[in-house]
């Protein structure tokens, strides 16, 4: 079937503000969601999902949320690892201190709780903006390593400042292997890409972006820049606290406030930027190339024949990452994301380019 | 000076740091002379916060760039000069470092700063995040990545003064004594060029409208390597003495990264600002530290600073001697 | 053409001795004059006389030191600008400022949001009223891309649509919102005479057909005096006439301002 939408007439405007107005996309999206849910689980083998399926998609999740933020209503966060440091011990402190709440309750509280934390840092951002805020929000961050790290209640006065997630027990089916937990976070994951994306294309998703094209205007159409704002807070660290949750109970297991310092949050950041700023898709394809690069960067002298330490190699890395930001942020500030369009556009004409 | 006449809320949020400050003399347990070290220790720091943050400010007025690599630009300074020394002497080595300074002030240049030009600052605030990645990474590709211990002559032992007032004197380094004379000498070099000189006024001209300028034929491109290249210097500088302290390792960064926070407090656009909010934070970080970490739990430095700055913005967004801006439509 | 046996209703708005300083420098002094329903007022005067201001003073994005500005029968010192909005006040910019990241159709329906009412959680979950509520707006907004005929682009990003399209939408936007009064800033600036006319159209067309109240700058004579019903002069901040086109035309003061005048 040649990628055409001719012939596709929309009599209404609900089927031309449908998800996938063109059917194309509609049978590709079935089968790319017949294929994660139905023939991963059978062709992947463990370390496909423990290094890099599971952490790409919690991290995608992550990155979802920062997207909202930064790419959607355009405000700067450096403390999304705080935020999800914020889900994390959330979770942990609900799940031992109330064993007998549902595990998919206590990770919807963390996300709450990451979004009360949110609210509250991004309160400043009404009266600032820019790079202010980029300092505020580090001030999150720097904030919230502290705590989690000081204040022995939040990690159950563990000695080592260390923690561990108790097994993933959900309606009494205990979620331990990596197929098993996958499927949990895909699912997850899923179901919020799809809020995400109703978000984003609906009247709030309007208002978000209005702020960030032009906030004088905005005002004056009458959205009013707390509400925008604030929700944009609001739900941006509702995604991230819900990833930092996922993050701490089926990634890492056991963890200690490391986990989730400021590198955390440039790491995502630079997803978002690679991945494409105000784009859903380019939150996925941001967050596989973050996960996978290193991997390829790993391998990478082997296949040269050459040997490196994994000292050089890991700040060769920090290099190229800093490298494909500028190159990004020059070349194609919408990312990766913006070259799948455009991908898109030529397939629609192909093959007569006129 | 109008400055100081601006609002009752920065006299609000100055009567508020000085209660802060004169605290802990209220406190049974709290001996004078301990306290003056703290202080002296805390405004000595401060001085090199107001140095780097002079760097931040020159950048930002010239370029409307607001720099998150000073501080990686701190740390490949001092690992060029450290590693450096070990082949030749210390004058040949300084030298090298400039030129390598230079050199990466004329890249970012180039390579970066052209491309984005008229991009929205929050743009060009993100490309320094790669800037400041590219730079932690070639530092330590080329440098290595270990503690490196970098001597420059200083005096390492403390000098006992006011023997005669107190008893036992306070305690001052003169490391700090004259780390804190070098900058405050380089803070005012820096705040009369800008303020008398001739590329000055072309600096300020840059600042308020970058197309203007150019128009009046004020070479854009040269004025930003030279504020990228003497914001590189101040950060070899920053880096010499930091260095010099506390061994020329990663965590240089994270020090220097301080001088953000300092520039909102004093705001992006002002001199003086950033020369007292860097005496601010030193201070306060000190104060802090000695007198409420142990309540606390100790490492509120981490977050001081950026703290503090938050609850500046809350009340002041243009920081204590920015301008304030007219959204024009 | 127009202002001929037009008939015009009540003051819907009224602005009293209007006064605004940025620091030391006075951008409106003293400025009082009135819009009456359905008519087209336009204001004019050289470059830096005030016209901006006076704009966003009306719908809240200034707000002045002295005055009063009287609306639909409620005197306020100062508007905010989403009560303006609220209360029916939309304008258009005169340096474009759109939404450049998003489509025509999300420009226009931007300028519906303060009519949505359903809350967050129904617009993550798209079901029920938000759906039926995106399709209503949808259906409202269609109409206006077919009235200023910018069909073929309505999915395109503001961003990459040539000037003068972009004021099409700036328009579309404007009257997304249903207003009872519009403010267009320099509704025709740097536009060719098809464009020119184009725009004077859609005007008349708003004008007439949803009897809207429209509050114009533009510097453009002919359009202006072909256009307004009335007339209000600014010049260095002070309102030096105020009357029917051909008053103005007569006026020695705004002749003066105009042309020079001999000292």
């Amino acid at each position: 079937m040649i990628y055409r939408e001719t012939g596709q007439y929309k009599t209404s405007y609900e089927s031309d503000q449908q998800l996938f107005p063109i059917l194309q996309d509609k049978a590709f999206i079935l089968i790319v969601l017949a294929f994660v849910f139905g023939a991963v689980p059978f062709l992947a083998s463990e370390y496909l999902f423990r290094a890099i399926l599971i952490p790409f998609l919690i991290l995608a999740l992550a990155a979802i949320g920062l997207n909202i933020l930064v790419g959607f209503c355009g405000q700067v966060s450096l403390g999304t690892g705080g935020f999800m440091a914020v889900g994390a011990y959330a979770a942990y402190n609900l799940a031992i201190r109330l064993p007998d709440l549902n595990l998919l309750v206590v990770f919807l509280l963390a996300g709450a709780a990451a979004t009360v934390v949110g609210v509250l840092f991004g309160l400043p951002s009404l009266r600032i903006k820019g790079f202010y805020l980029a300092v505020a929000t580090l001030a999150a961050q720097f904030f919230l390593d502290w705590a989690f790290a000081r204040i022995g209640w939040f990690t159950n006065y563990a000695p080592s400042g260390s923690v561990t997630a108790p097994a993933i027990r959900i309606f009494g089916y205990t979620f331990a292997s990596p197929v098993e937990k996958y499927l949990l976070v895909l699912a997850i994951v899923c179901i919020f890409a799809l809020v995400a994306r109703n978000l984003t294309r609906g009247a709030i998703g309007r208002s978000w972006m209005a702020m960030r094209d032009m906030d004088v205007a905005a005002e004056v159409i009458g959205i009013r820049p707390l509400y925008a704002k604030v929700t944009a807070f609001a739900v941006s660290s509702f995604f991230v606290g819900l990833a930092g949750a996922l993050w701490a109970f089926v990634y890492l297991g056991a963890w200690e406030p490391l986990a989730f310092d400021v590198n955390r949050s440039f790491q995502l950041l630079f997803m978002v930027i690679i991945g494409g700023l105000g784009s859903i898709l380019g939150s996925f394809l941001g967050a596989a190339f973050i996960v996978i690069l290193p991997l390829m960067l790993n391998q990478m002298p082997g296949w040269l024949g050459m040997e490196l330490s994994t000292a050089l190699i890991s700040h060769i890395e920090v290099m190229v990452f800093g490298t494909l930001i500028i190159f990004f942020l020059i070349v194609e500030p919408h990312g990766l994301a913006r070259l799948w369009a455009i991908g898109k556009e030529k397939l629609r004409l192909w093959p007569f380019p006129h | 000076m109008n400055i100081f006449q601006k609002r009752w809320m920065t006299w609000v949020l100055f009567g508020l740091l000085a209660v802060g400050a004169f605290a802990p003399l209220f406190s049974a347990d709290t001996r004078l002379p301990q306290w003056l070290e703290v202080v002296l220790g805390g405004l000595m720091s401060g001085v090199l916060y107001s140095l780097v943050a002079l760097g931040l400010v020159l950048i930002f007025k010239a370029s409307g760039v607001f720099n998150f690599a000073q501080g990686a630009m701190v740390l490949f300074a001092a690992l060029s000069l450290v590693r450096l020394m070990e082949k030749m002497p210390f004058a040949v080595a300084l030298a090298v470092t400039v030129l390598i300074m230079i050199a990466v002030a004329w890249l970012i240049e180039r390579l970066v700063l052209r491309p984005l030009v008229n991009q929205e600052g929050i743009v060009l605030f993100m490309a320094t995040l790669g800037i400041a990645y590219f730079l932690d990474g070639l530092g330590q590709t080329i440098w290595g990545s270990d503690i490196y211990t970098l001597d420059v002559g200083m005096p390492k032992e403390p000098k006992i003064l006011l023997e005669s007032v107190f008893e036992g004197g306070i305690l001052v380094g003169m490391e700090d004594v004259i780390a804190a004379l070098i900058s405050a000498t380089l803070v005012a070099v820096l705040a009369l060029f800008f303020q008398k000189t001739g590329t000055g006024r072309a600096l300020r001209a840059v600042a308020d409208d970058h197309q203007a300028a150019q128009s009046i034929g004020i070479p854009l491109n040269r004025i930003w390597v030279i504020v990228w290249t003497v914001s590189g210097l101040v950060a070899l500088v920053a880096g010499i003495i930091w260095g010099s302290k506390l061994g020329v390792q990663f965590s240089l960064q994270l020090v220097a990264l301080k001088a953000l926070p300092v520039v909102i407090l004093g705001g992006f656009t002002s001199i003086p600002g950033a020369i007292i909010g860097g005496l601010i934070i030193g201070l306060g970080e000190k104060i802090s530290e000695v007198y409420l970490g142990p309540m606390l739990g100790g490492g509120i430095e981490n977050w001081f600073a950026y703290v503090l700055a938050l609850v500046f913005l809350l009340f002041r967004p243009e920081g204590l001697f920015g301008e304030r801006h007219i959204d024009r439509v | 053409m127009t202002g001929k046996g037009r008939q015009f209703g009540e003051v819907i708005l009224k602005v009293e001795n209007i006064s605004l300083a940025f620091g030391g420098v006075k951008a409106l002094t003293d400025i009082s004059f009135d819009v009456r329903e359905h008519e087209i007022r336009a204001i004019i005067g050289p470059n830096g006389a005030g016209k901006s201001s006076m704009l966003n003073v009306i719908n809240g994005v200034y707000h002045p030191q002295h005055g009063r500005v009287t609306y639909r029968g409620e005197t306020r010192h100062a508007m905010e600008p989403h009560h303006a909005a609220a209360m029916g006040i939309a304008r258009t910019f005169q340096s474009l400022a759109l939404f450049k990241g998003m489509s025509v159709l999300d420009n226009l329906l931007a300028g519906r949001n303060l009519m949505i009412r359903s809350n967050i959680f129904l617009q993550a979950l798209r079901v029920g009223p938000a759906l039926r509520e995106e399709v209503h707006h949808r259906k409202r907004v269609e109409e206006i891309i077919d009235f200023l005929e910018i069909q073929h682009v309505r999915k395109t990003p503001v961003g990459r649509l040539p000037y003068g399209l972009q004021k099409r939408v700036d328009l579309g936007r404007a009257l997304a919102a249903e207003p009872k009064v519009l403010l267009l800033d320099e509704p025709m600036a740097g536009m060719n005479v098809e464009e020119k006319q184009d725009m004077c159209r859609f005007i008349l067309d708003v004008n007439d057909e949803f009897g809207t109240t429209i509050v114009l700058i533009e510097h453009d004579m002919g359009v202006v005096m072909d256009l307004s019903d009335r007339v209000a002069v600014l010049d260095y901040g002070k309102l030096i006439g105020d009357g029917t086109p051909d008053e103005v035309r007569s006026n020695q003061a705004v002749i003066d301002a105009y042309l020079g005048v001999k000292h």
